[in-house]
């Protein structure tokens, strides 16, 4: 599906443009073209069995080439587009496949796309031998040389690090005390990561052993001195509520403040209207809402962000919402407080609502019912006959 | 200590037998005395209605366990019952609503026609407590109190229907009526041989009620005749109606109707041909209606309005004109109306250090500031939802 739809794509782009297609076919277009520019795998191989033949290999011409037909094919797509062909960035190519083929599939990866080869072709290590057939790097029998390259800096790194504290030591010089590596929140490289940096595959045992031996590193005083090459392994964490989005707060024309934020659950819409200095009065849809939610767990829903902040009584709400049940309604109301009191909370106290779920909406919908079935899951009763 | 003293005690009973037992019974008094000194800032030692003002507003005052048994042998609200049974004391909270009605019952004028209160407000505000106090100051005054504790209890689920022998287009309600002939005998005992009929009422061909014989017999004839006992309380009715504001009879007379927009309402009793009844065609309910006129004098009549119970009416209505329709609103017409709102602060804040004086809120969390809040969040200051959300699961 996907191959055909990306094939659509390039014919098309090809015929207006009368060049060859920029598009690049993921993995599955095995032209003479591509078979032709593979190298380390024989014919005959191709021929017995493609499955086991591994990830393919690209050589560099090919990739050039394809990056090139990429640049030609973008700015065809720009003069289509009467947009400037220089700067015509990514956003923008998305934007034009959407509308020159709108795709009603769901699945991502069976609508069509246009990128940069280097995102399409995985990355691949260059060739690691030279004309006369000898490998260039003294680890290459082992089969994993770029990780037991990595070990092997990271093992000098370690003993020249023992080195300079035997110096000072033999000086007088030595303390425990000295500056060390701010880690911050950051973490080690997840395997996959490592994997990815290296462009080798390692085992878990592998990886544990690297770890080890980072962690050796950090333990000695004087680890300071190699502070660039640990952090090039590590990750920063950032707190995701850094990426909330706080509403802006406003001022009414008694000056008092106010917040409004909109929340959903299931098929309800709410929005809800805080209020600074209040008596702790609130309306939804301008009814009391005691008589709106006659039920107990919904008042609670309704009040835990307030309370949870120590809140209570201090703001007035103006409720108004939609659609769904009662319990849906609670739901929505409640993202939507939470949303709207964000504007009068510090950056830590956004976190820690952000860590009791207060800003998480509930994903959950209903599941469809299934043809052949009594209901989504519920299969019918099994009779004989 | 009291082990000490009573051993001490005892080793003088040797001699003085009869010092001990007098000293003894001193102390008694003395205890029972101290109980109920202590100061508190919810509770109030007026217990007689007619001395409530404004100082007492907020405040709760203990309900004597004998006027319970028979002012309310079936008229207090089921959960207060149960509150009552729990805490072992029946108190009730001095309220602006009945506080103004007891003030205008005191300034009437009772040589006029009847007045008629109507104590309206939100679901679970308190209306039928208001009513209640109410009664309580009519009944330590004196007065002749008709109760009906619930009159949408009279248009529906009714088991027995007969068809009235007094008038073929009406229908009795036999069970209903000597029940409620029944705690109407206990609630106005005192009263029953001294009023004397001013008609002869006959029941059957040989069954009768003299002339000048007292109420008390026409009531048992009731109770005891099932068949009849409907028409015997439109009779007990209209006697009483008759009766109060003349100049020979000396009681006032207190009507009381919990859910009066009832009588202007629909019914869900069904007749043979399973057409709806009318409550205009139930006996008990015309009876009661002609009481509602305010066609009598010498007396009071002091109804609520509830959307609870009753049927075919919106939930979110309880203004009176919502609730009584246009027939009622214009029976009921000259009316005084009482708004019942929810707890104020102050109000609230009684309520919560009763409950805790009553060890009653036992979560350790409802003692700090903090669950005092949540309280006030999760009841907004309804005394029903309130009394719903601290009791038992």
């Amino acid at each position: 599906m996907a191959a055909s739809c990306v094939r659509t794509v390039g014919s098309i782009l090809g015929k207006c443009g009368n060049c060859s297609s920029s598009l690049n076919t993921v993995t599955s277009q095995l032209g003479r073209q591509v078979l032709s520019r593979r190298i380390c795998v024989s014919s005959a191989l191709q021929r017995k069995n493609l499955a086991a033949a591994g990830p393919e290999k690209f050589t560099v011409e090919f990739i050039q080439k394809q990056v090139e037909e990429f640049n030609i094919g973008k700015r065809h797509l720009a003069n289509m587009m009467g947009e400037d062909p220089e700067n015509f960035s990514q956003e923008d190519i998305d934007r034009s496949i959407a509308y020159l083929f709108p795709s009603g599939l769901f699945q991502k990866k069976a609508q069509p796309l246009m990128k940069h080869p280097e995102e399409i072709f995985p990355r691949q290590r260059a060739v690691q031998w030279g004309a006369d057939g000898r490998p260039f790097h003294f680890l290459f029998y082992t089969g994993k040389q770029s990780y037991f390259s990595l070990m092997h800096e990271l093992y000098g790194k370690t003993l020249k690090i023992e080195k300079h504290q035997d110096r000072l030591r033999a000086k007088g010089l030595f303390s425990k005390d000295t500056k060390q590596i701010s880690l911050g929140t950051s973490r080690w490289l997840a395997k996959e990561e490592l994997e990815a940096l290296l462009v080798e595959t390692i085992s878990s045992h592998d990886y544990n052993r690297f770890i080890q031996l980072m962690e050796r590193l950090l333990s000695m005083p004087y680890c300071a001195t190699e502070e660039d090459f640990v952090l090039r392994h590590r990750r920063t964490l950032e707190s995701l509520s850094r990426k909330q989005m706080v509403p802006t707060l406003e001022r009414d024309e008694r000056g008092v403040a106010f917040s409004t934020a909109d929340g959903r659950r299931k098929t309800s819409t709410s929005s809800v209207v805080l209020g600074d200095c209040g008596s702790g009065r609130i309306t939804i849809n301008s009814k009391d809402y005691l008589h709106y939610f006659p039920v107990l767990q919904d008042r609670e829903q309704l009040m835990f962000p307030l309370q949870f902040m120590g809140m209570l009584g201090r703001f007035d709400l103006e409720c108004t919402v939609s659609g769904g049940g009662r319990s849906s309604q609670a739901g929505a109301l409640r993202l939507a407080v939470s949303r709207a009191l964000l504007g009068f909370l510090s950056e830590g106290e956004v976190e820690t609502m952000r860590q009791a779920g207060l800003l998480t909406p509930d994903p959950r919908v209903r599941e469809r019912k299934k043809p052949g079935q009594e209901g989504a899951r519920k299969k019918f009763t099994w009779k004989k006959r | 200590m009291a082990l000490h003293r009573l051993s001490f005690r005892l080793r003088q009973t040797v001699t003085h037998v009869r010092s001990l037992h007098t000293s003894g019974c001193g102390q008694q008094h003395e205890a029972v005395a101290v109980e109920p000194e202590q100061f508190s800032v919810f509770r109030t030692q007026e217990n007689d209605p007619a001395c409530h003002s404004e100082k007492q507003m907020g405040q709760y005052y203990t309900l004597p366990s004998a006027h319970i048994r028979t002012l309310f042998p079936h008229g207090l609200p089921r959960r207060y019952q149960q509150q009552a049974k729990t805490f072992n004391e029946a108190c009730m909270m001095v309220r602006q609503p009945s506080l103004e009605v007891i003030s205008y019952l005191k300034k009437a004028d009772y040589s006029k026609p009847s007045l008629r209160y109507v104590f309206y407000g939100l679901k679970g505000s308190g209306k039928t407590m208001s009513l209640c106090h109410t009664l309580h100051f009519c009944y330590t005054q004196g007065w002749l109190v008709l109760h009906v504790p619930d009159a949408h209890l009279w248009v529906k689920n009714c088991k027995e229907l007969l068809p009235s022998s007094y008038n073929t287009s009406r229908f009795d309600q036999p069970l209903q009526a000597t029940e409620w002939l029944r705690n109407f005998r206990i609630t106005n005992e005192r009263f029953l041989s001294k009023i004397k009929t001013k008609q002869r009422y006959s029941w059957t061909k040989r069954e009768f009620t003299e002339e000048g014989s007292p109420l008390g017999q026409l009531v048992d004839q009731g109770i005891s005749r099932v068949k009849s006992s409907s028409d015997v309380v439109g009779a007990v009715m209209k006697e009483l109606r008759t009766q109060s504001g003349q100049p020979e009879s000396d009681f006032r007379l207190a009507v009381a109707v919990d859910g009066v927009n009832a009588l202007w309402g629909r019914s869900t009793i069904k007749k043979e041909d399973k057409s709806a009844v009318d409550p205009e065609q139930l006996t008990l309910v015309y009876n009661l209606k002609k009481l509602m006129t305010n066609s009598w004098t010498g007396g009071a009549t002091i109804t609520t309005l509830s959307q609870t119970g009753s049927l075919y009416t919106s939930k979110s209505s309880y203004l009176p004109q919502e609730l009584l329709g246009e027939r009622g609103f214009d029976t009921m017409d000259p009316l005084i109306p009482v708004s019942v709102p929810n707890y104020s602060e102050k109000e609230f804040e009684s309520c919560y250090l009763y409950f805790m004086d009553r060890q009653w809120l036992q979560h350790p969390q409802s003692r700090t500031e903090d669950g005092k809040k949540e309280l006030i969040f999760l009841s907004n200051r309804n005394p029903s939802m309130l009394d719903r959300i601290s009791s038992f699961l």
